[in-house]
């Protein structure tokens, strides 16, 4: 098969009506990762005993002519902050190398249930603290699309691998933009669904007040077909929302006639990219011609998101990341001959500069003395955040907006200045502190070939609407190319 | 930028401290520069009077109540099979396979 234009669509049906074998179409993509991906970087592990034996048995029930479920035989690919038993587990971090966790989390057990098959674990920043992947531990991944650009972070593997055709559908997660922004560096398709959309149990922890799990595909159905797999209640999230799930693949033949569009204002200001400006503008504009009815909102609070955001995820990281301590699994420094040394040792050892930094502020901002003045400003902050986006959506249906301020950046260009690297997720956080759900779609590329996303944000809960606008953009994007 | 009212090495190494992190010679200076750097942004918050708005821990809290609260997001306490145990202990750096072994916990 080409892999280059496979879909979800595609794989579970060639699986089904026998033109492929789920084995062969696993085979195949190892061969691809093992050939291609030396470049890219995209695996740091690969579960090919597990997927193989899933691919055997989705070729049995293929055979005996049972039903097959939605992703049976898809190739899917595991960002490594997520944990599948017996593989190893590092979040992209020395400090858990040699783990390999006991048990699956949750979306990856609920993938495999549904037919698709663990090809491995993908490269990340460090505990997903990053906006370029340059933070791994294991070294970066390059952007296929541009192999001295970046592939945006935290999931930059998740992002490249679907990019490069390793895998037909990935798991990321994103905590302040880490599926939108490199779905839109790379060209593909990444949704950050609600908060409590999708369980995180068996997700290594970052800032639980934002972390979220979502999947990267080459298509907007694909994406639809993956997030209604991995979606709904679980008991072993108490976050995890006991909401129906709707049915996203079926809300995409609904029309988007009459939707209402917003186009924040404060989402089109100084650091905007021409080129992605226009191209934003150009998709405002298909939709009009769809029939959508385009109106300004404006979000007045957005400038101060990354300041509230690198309060509120560096404050539940300095805490979430107490936990690795050299006790219970992955590194323990030798060399210390009390507690407290050890501790200390094995953090000192096994942590990145990054990592550090960001426990280092969150403590801080935790500490007595600073609490009221960064970490609580914050929370309210937050909620003012959170009312922008609800009172826009009192008036409009989704939000349609850039999902990067730049297109992926060079190798480097922004490694010596933290604060520049936290503003490549100016479009990007405010979503995620409000707790509402986006999507990346690739709307373009600019002159030198470099993909361009556009973000389609949403309702609490309204993945379908969401989903619905995105695929319009997708269909517009296809006849431009079509067209040219 | 804050220069002087911002934060001192004195103060990286307390936080590192309470954070459990041993920092270089090298990294100190560093972090310093970098916590400067990031705090500066973040005084940006202060352009904004927040008196009266609630602090908000996450999202669930603004959607009609929380879930929590109704305590039909938790399920039942009740006894049910765990992890296996001799699974969970082959991960740990030191175990005498019941317990987590560790260095000397008193300093004396």
């Amino acid at each position: 098969m080409n892999l280059e234009d496979l879909t979800i669509d595609d794989a579970r049906q060639a699986v089904a009506s026998g033109e492929t074998t789920a084995t062969a179409l696993a085979e195949q993509h190892y061969d691809r990762i093992v050939s291609q991906d030396v470049e890219i970087h995209s695996f740091l592990a690969l579960s090919r005993e597990r997927a193989m034996a899933q691919a055997k048995k989705i070729d049995e029930m293929a055979a005996k002519g049972n039903p097959l479920p939605p992703l049976a035989g898809v190739p899917v690919g595991i960002k490594d902050v997520l944990v599948m038993r017996g593989a190893p587990a590092t979040a992209g971090s020395l400090i858990l190398k040699g783990y390999r966790p006991p048990y699956d989390a949750t979306a990856v057990a609920k993938l495999e249930e549904a037919g698709a098959v663990l090809l491995g674990k993908l490269n990340c920043d460090e505990f997903a603290m990053g906006s370029s992947n340059e933070n791994s531990a294991y070294g970066p991944v390059l952007n296929p699309k541009a192999l001295d650009r970046v592939p945006g972070g935290s999931s930059g593997g998740s992002a490249a691998a679907v990019a490069a055709h390793f895998a037909v559908a990935t798991l990321g997660s994103d905590t302040g933009g880490s599926i939108r922004q490199p779905a839109a560096f790379c060209g593909v398709v990444g949704v950050l669904p609600t908060y409590g959309r999708v369980s995180r149990y068996g997700l290594i922890a970052f800032a639980s007040s934002l972390d979220r799990v979502g999947p990267f595909t080459t298509t907007v159905k694909g994406a639809a077909t993956v997030l209604q797999v991995i979606a709904g209640k679980d008991v072993m999230d108490a976050t995890s929302s006991t909401r129906p799930v709707d049915d996203y693949v079926a809300g995409l033949t609904k029309p988007v006639q009459g939707l209402r569009i917003g186009v924040p204002e404060e989402y089109f200001g100084e650091g905007l990219d021409a080129e992605i400006r226009s191209a934003i503008d150009g998709v405002i504009d298909g939709l009009k011609m769809v029939g959508c009815v385009v109106k300004p909102v404006s979000l007045p609070h957005t400038k101060y998101a990354i300041p509230t955001y690198y309060v509120i995820a560096t404050a539940e990281a300095s805490s979430n990341l107490s936990r690795f301590d050299g006790v219970r699994f992955g590194l323990r420094a030798e060399e210390a001959n009390t507690l407290s040394a050890m501790f200390r040792k094995t953090r000192d050892a096994g942590f990145g500069a990054e990592v550090k930094r960001r426990i280092l502020l969150g403590t801080y901002a935790l500490s007595a003395g600073y609490y009221d003045a960064y970490y609580r400003k914050a929370q309210q902050v937050r909620t003012l955040l959170t009312h922008d986006f609800l009172t826009a959506f009192a008036e409009v249906d989704v939000l349609v907006a850039p999902v990067t301020p730049t297109p992926a950046f060079k190798l480097g260009e922004k490694t010596d200045d933290p604060v520049q690297m936290y503003l490549e997720d100016i479009y990007s956080v405010a979503a995620s502190l409000a707790g509402i759900c986006g999507v990346s779609v690739p709307c373009g590329q600019t002159k030198e070939g470099l993909p361009i996303g556009v973000q389609v944000l949403g309702k609490h809960f309204d993945e379908s609407t969401m989903l619905r606008v995105a695929q319009a953009v997708e269909t517009q994007q296809a006849s431009r190319e079509f067209g040219a | 930028m804050k220069e002087q009212a911002g934060v001192t090495l004195e103060d990286v190494r307390r936080v590192a401290e309470l954070a459990n992190l041993e920092l270089t010679a090298e990294e100190e200076p560093r972090m310093q520069r970098d916590l400067n750097a990031i705090l500066g942004h973040i005084d940006q918050l202060n352009e904004l009077d927040t008196s009266g708005i609630p602090a908000m821990a996450q999202v669930g809290e603004m959607l009609g109540g929380t879930l929590l609260a109704r305590g039909e997001a938790l399920r039942m306490d009740e006894v049910r099979p765990s992890l296996d145990r001799a699974e969970v202990m082959s991960a740990a750096p030191d175990t005498d396979g019941r317990f987590f072994k560790v260095p000397k916990v008193i300093e004396r």
